[in-house]
């Protein structure tokens, strides 16, 4: 591994593995320690104490088992349904590849995070809803990219072979175009996970995705914000961890991007 | 011309669409949107009454043929919370939001220009690795941190600039900032990559060949050139600087749009929600088809319809 991996790598490792494990860990993410209301890293222990007197530490700890949750999701469904009406839409053709294109069109005239904000506002507020909403949201990209994959694919001659051997539609489109697909959708979904994190903070900053007490990187910047000038760590804590993460996923998705030979999204 | 019409229709198509969407919207709302709105404990008479004002009790063609026909005509229905017109509250926030997406726009265009082009021009140099990381962090920075981070440190430590709000001189600067650093890193980014690209052509050893400075060739021969490609994605940007408006009005305070989504979120004033989203979704797609238009005057190339590049 190319030295200049290793620690965007190691923050990422880091991030899964408290996504992963947090459960099994004793902490105490909601618990109020009264005393300790707002201390600052520097008097109290770890990396201080939120308004309420909750260690952030824990909380910096637990917080991720909810966005990992939310990407897993929200990567999961949008990558597999984007992937499969896209490559569908294009290997068919006709009135319904006419239709994605315009339903793809709409959904790309919305700015992708105002539409987000407006669906989880108006499902209301609740991990369950940020899923929905961001999937509504992050399927068209995987579609499109899908689509014009496809579309590229669909006449090079193994393919044509496939369909002039009578081979089934539905096992053209796995086996002769989906597995050609499937490096620049990785590339798509690994940039999606950071994307998905970082729209999962923003809502929960917003108030619309994780509800209190429970942690979230977003929602504890929240309740910073309220503190800035006495207790700077509350908003510092969380933010450093997710700026690491996301650069991290950012410089490793270049790699991953140069290494597959894949065109920029320009 | 028959380029403009097509624009035009396809436009008008992707318009009509983004308002039946945003029509829809409020009949996501999971079971009765009257509920939701009121609260489970409201009188009969009243929750009646709002679902007439509303126009919930009509079929849902005739609704959505109402809400148009509003629309046509200007009139978004009245704010639950105000009780005033919709209207008057988007033109009471809109400035807000135009002088800060304007001034982001400035702030974008002062950093990733000479970021871009300088470190194209001194390619795999300091200045280059330089203007590469600031746009590689740039972009990592999510809106919601880098404001309070920006509030810390030029408002609370320093107190250089305000808080929150649009009072006085230089209220406009710190979330300026916030919301165009991310598109300034991501244009920096594509400005060198679209120089580099451009350098390496025929015209540009032509250039130097009839003794042009390297000051010359960059400036007034790659320059151009390479801010075509660049001007399409800008139009999809400023779509994203307008949503990130809303993020990072919420964190200034700053009476825009942005500010009233969230507002009329949180105390469940759909209609207003409904008027805010398809505002900025209309700017956005009025946005996309101007650079559109934009793109075609000044590249003569596709204003005759020759293909430029890999089109779909």
């Amino acid at each position: 591994m190319n030295p200049r991996e290793v620690w965007p790598a190691g923050i990422l490792v880091l991030w899964a593995l408290a996504g992963l494990v947090a459960p099994w860990l004793s902490l105490e993410p909601n618990a109020i320690h009264l005393e300790r209301i707002l201390e600052s890293p520097m008097t109290g222990g770890g990396l201080g104490f939120d308004d309420p007197g909750r260690p952030l530490l824990d909380r910096l700890i637990a917080g991720p088992a909810t966005s990992f949750l939310v990407a897993f999701w929200v990567v999961g469904l949008s990558s597999i349904a984007g992937t499969l009406i896209g490559s569908f839409s294009a290997y068919a053709g006709g009135f319904w590849d006419r239709l994605l294109v315009h339903v793809i069109d709409l959904f790309l005239a919305f700015p992708g995070i105002l539409l987000a904000i407006a669906l989880a506002g108006i499902l209301g507020p609740g991990i369950e809803n940020v899923v929905i909403a961001l999937t509504l949201v992050g399927w068209v990209g995987y579609a499109r990219l899908a689509r014009a994959q496809v579309l590229s694919l669909k006449t090079r001659d193994h393919v044509l072979a496939a369909i002039a051997l009578g081979v089934p539609r539905a096992r053209i489109v796995r086996a002769h175009l989906l597995t050609l697909i499937s490096a620049p959708l990785i590339v798509e979904a690994s940039f999606g996970i950071a994307a998905v994190v970082v729209a999962e903070a923003g809502l929960s900053f917003l108030g619309l995705g994780v509800q209190p007490p429970e942690a979230s990187w977003g929602s504890m910047i929240r309740d910073g914000t309220r503190y800035l000038l006495v207790a700077p760590h509350m908003v510092l804590v969380p933010g450093l961890a997710m700026v690491a993460v996301v650069l991290a996923v950012n410089l490793l998705g270049d790699r991953l991007r140069d290494r597959l030979d894949v065109r920029g999204g320009a | 011309m028959r380029l403009l019409l097509r624009r035009l229709i396809a436009t008008l198509g992707v318009v009509l669409g983004v308002v039946v969407l945003v029509f829809l919207l409020i009949h996501l709302i999971p079971g009765d949107p009257i509920d939701v709105m009121l609260g489970e404990s409201a009188l009969p008479a009243d929750r009646e009454a709002l679902r007439h004002a509303l126009g919930l009790d009509l079929p849902l063609l005739e609704q959505l043929y109402n809400y148009i026909d509003g629309l046509l005509h200007l009139d978004f229905g009245r704010s639950l919370h105000s009780q005033r017109p919709i209207l008057e509250l988007l033109v009471e926030r809109l400035p807000a939001t135009l002088e800060l997406t304007a001034a982001a726009f400035a702030i974008t265009l002062a950093l990733a220009l000479p970021l871009g082009l300088l470190a194209a021009a001194r390619r795999g140099t300091a200045w280059d690795h330089g203007a590469m990381s600031f746009s590689l962090i740039g972009v990592s920075i999510p809106h919601f941190w880098l404001g309070p981070l920006l509030i810390l440190v030029f408002s609370l430590w320093l107190s250089w600039l305000p808080v929150s709000g649009r009072e006085g001189v230089g209220a406009v600067i710190l979330p300026a900032i916030t919301l165009g650093t991310a598109l300034s890193a991501i244009l920096a980014r594509m400005i060198r990559s679209s120089v580099l690209e451009v350098l390496s052509e025929d015209f540009i050893r032509t250039a130097y060949a009839k003794g042009l400075s390297r000051r010359q060739v960059l400036l007034r021969h790659a320059l151009p050139n390479a801010l075509l490609p660049v001007i399409t994605i800008l139009g999809l940007q400023l779509g994203a600087l307008l949503a990130g408006a809303v993020i990072t009005e919420t964190v200034f305070s700053w009476p825009g749009i942005g500010l009233l989504t969230i507002e009329a979120i949180q105390s469940r004033d759909y209609p207003v929600v409904q008027a805010c989203v398809l505002l900025i979704a209309l700017s956005y797609v009025l946005i996309n088809s101007l650079t559109d238009l934009v793109y075609a005057l000044i590249d003569p190339r596709i204003r005759i319809g020759i293909r430029v590049g890999a089109g779909a």
